[in-house]
């Protein structure tokens, strides 16, 4: 590890990507994001690779679309709107498996909303978010420090799959300032030699290689089809990360990923100061999502809480993972507000009620 | 008797000499356009350019949505396809990461002209090192004969039932001259390949865009292509070649549009 320094979580992401190797960023001004397209402007092309400041998000996309597939290292940011305009890109992407990594700096909406941070965008991240049955890799950092962590995890994670990974913050984990340390990362020993495929310049009359996401026979796309699910499933079985925090004795269990993590750990101390014997499960990755280990809590826990910046969206696959074994609430802010530790904790003491311990 | 690869049957096929064949880097496959579609002709012409010049180890190409989505079918180099209207934003970040490749794209009306608009002019405007080819047949082929950005003031089309009209769709879109007036064009030029003659020119056209940039000049080449849609327009292949000549190039007069400066 090298020594802490002081960053903004958009700064500590781009700098992270640059020591990851990223060679092309593509991208696109929208507050709270800016600071990462900044950073990348004034760094990346001293430093070995290509920024270039698109006219349109659709624009950015389809750059990064075609930088990838010569076999880059490529990336963009973006916060909710923008990442809209890129969903049909991203559904291109997944469907021509094309390696690249993306984030989204949520901000609230629905619409232009607010330049404040959200969880809003949670399904969208999740469950395709584009047209067609397609999945993403998600990450979700709750720290500054996270926010450059998960930056080669999403590189490794994306070369390795060919699947685009998107490390899914928000507003204020893109603006707020806390120590960060960048790991050792050797660039060369993560390379991942995609030359069988990638689109170059036919070099030595070597067979053609194509880049497409048409298939017009029904049973062809059936088949593109079974093999993205099938590395989906491939994806679940090995790549689910999470953090379990004080679950082992917990009767109250919070659900929360990103931001509102923060929150209610700060709501566990609070909470355990009073005698309530609460755990946090927190997602790191939200697809693959953590069912198993939720599924494993539930035998052991009274009542599950979620909490999310947001008007209910992660509570779903809490409750498609857990069924009926253990009640599940739910508590959660919208529009750029965030859960205030007490009010986490009341909303603990309510289900504690409910759940008659 | 013999048969060639076409099958001709013929006499004494090893004493003839060859006189035209395929080049190379045209797959042997049968073209899914219809028969007497310029795209056929516009296809045979950049393939030959790109073996003239030697630079197929290097050639990435960028076909979108259109007729000629499935290009790379036809053309036997490394391509991508592209989302409807976004070529030349794959093509700009191909070009960006490796500046040494030659990158083209090959687009429609629509595709350029319409829902691509943004790209095409930002692209020229940053002076994208590449070369575009644009094919406009004044028509929507792929999706059934609708009306183009560039459909002529009243041609008949399957969404401009009584003709176009301008007060209500507007005006055939002139973007190669809009192209022309952008600093980051280096050399836009408009072409035709309705006969042998502006076949010729436009493959001269065709490669003197793919030497610009092989010789690293600064600057988007820009080749249009007034084509023939027979099917879309609803006419005979000679029928349609003639409609070129009596009407189109009125509109959409050949020649060159910005060309270097001398010495350049």
């Amino acid at each position: 590890m090298g020594k802490k320094l002081l960053m903004k979580g958009n700064e500590a992401l781009a700098e992270a990507a640059i020591r990851a190797g990223v060679k092309g960023y593509f991208g696109y001004p929208i507050t709270p994001q800016s600071e990462l397209l900044e950073y990348m402007a004034t760094n990346l092309d001293s430093r070995g690779g290509v920024f270039l400041q698109a006219e349109s998000e659709v624009a950015a996309i389809n750059m990064v679309y075609g930088a990838s597939g010569t076999g880059t290292r490529v990336m963009t940011s973006t916060s909710s709107p923008g990442f809209s305009l890129m969903q049909e890109g991203i559904s291109y992407m997944a469907c021509a498996e094309l390696p690249c990594l993306l984030v989204n700096v949520v901000r609230g909406g629905p619409g232009l909303g607010t330049i404040q941070p959200s969880q809003g965008d949670y399904f969208q991240a999740v469950k395709g978010g584009g047209h067609g049955d397609y999945k993403l890799i998600v990450l979700a950092p709750n720290s500054v420090q996270e926010m450059a962590d998960l930056v080669y995890l999403g590189f490794d994670l994306t070369d390795k799959y060919r699947n685009p990974v998107l490390i899914l913050a928000d507003g204020a984990l893109g603006q707020m300032m806390e120590s960060v340390e960048f790991p050792e990362y050797n660039v060369e020993e993560h390379f991942v030699d995609h030359s069988s495929w990638t689109t170059v310049g036919r070099e030595n009359g070597r067979e053609q290689h194509y880049i497409t996401s048409l298939h017009l026979l029904s049973e062809k796309m059936e088949e593109i089809n079974v093999h993205l699910q099938d590395k989906y499933k491939k994806i679940q079985e090995n790549e689910t990360r999470f953090e379990s925090i004080q679950t082992e004795d917990a009767d109250i269990l919070i659900v929360a990923f990103g931001l509102s993590s923060r929150s209610s750990q700060k709501a566990l101390e609070l909470a355990r100061e009073q005698g309530l014997k609460v755990g946090i499960l927190r997602p790191i990755t939200l697809f693959p999502f953590p069912s198993d280990e939720l599924k494993h809590l539930a035998n052991s826990v009274k009542g599950i809480l979620v909490v999310e910046m947001n008007a209910g969206q992660m509570v779903e696959d809490v409750r498609l993972a857990v069924g009926s074994n253990v009640p599940v609430d739910f508590y959660g802010r919208m529009g750029g507000m965030i859960p205030q530790p007490d009010e986490i904790v009341d909303k603990i003491k309510d289900l504690y009620k409910q759940v008659k311990i | 008797m013999e048969t060639t690869r076409e099958g001709i049957v013929c006499n004494n096929l090893d004493q003839m000499d060859v006189v035209f064949d395929r080049t190379e880097v045209l797959h042997d496959t049968p073209t899914s356009y219809c028969p007497g579609c310029s795209h056929s002709v516009v296809h045979r012409l950049i393939m030959e350019v790109i073996e003239e010049l030697g630079i197929l180890g290097d050639t990435i190409g960028v076909a979108p949505v259109g007729c000629s989505v499935f290009a790379y079918h036809f053309m036997n180099v490394d391509m991508q396809q592209a989302a409807h209207g976004r070529a030349t934003a794959v093509a700009t970040g191909i070009k960006r990461v490796l500046p040494d490749k030659i990158v083209y794209t090959y687009q429609g009306d629509g595709d350029l002209a319409a829902i691509g608009t943004a790209e095409t002019i930002h692209t020229i405007n940053r002076g994208e090192n590449i070369v575009m080819i644009f094919i406009n047949n004044g028509i929507y082929g792929m999706t059934g004969g609708q009306m183009a950005p560039t459909t002529l003031e009243g041609d008949v089309t399957s969404t401009t039932p009584h003709g176009r009209d301008t007060l209500i769709q507007g005006h055939a879109i002139k973007i190669t001259e809009m192209a022309a007036i952008m600093d980051g064009a280096y050399y836009v030029t408009r072409q035709a390949v309705n006969s042998a003659k502006t076949v010729r020119k436009c493959k001269k056209a065709i490669k003197q865009a793919f030497q610009n940039q092989i010789d690293g000049k600064i600057g988007t080449n820009f080749v249009e292509v007034v084509s023939n849609c027979p099917s879309g327009w609803k006419m005979t292949p000679i029928e349609a070649n003639k409609k070129i000549d009596e009407q189109v190039l009125d509109y959409y007069p050949l020649g060159d549009l910005k060309t270097p400066p001398k010495g350049a």
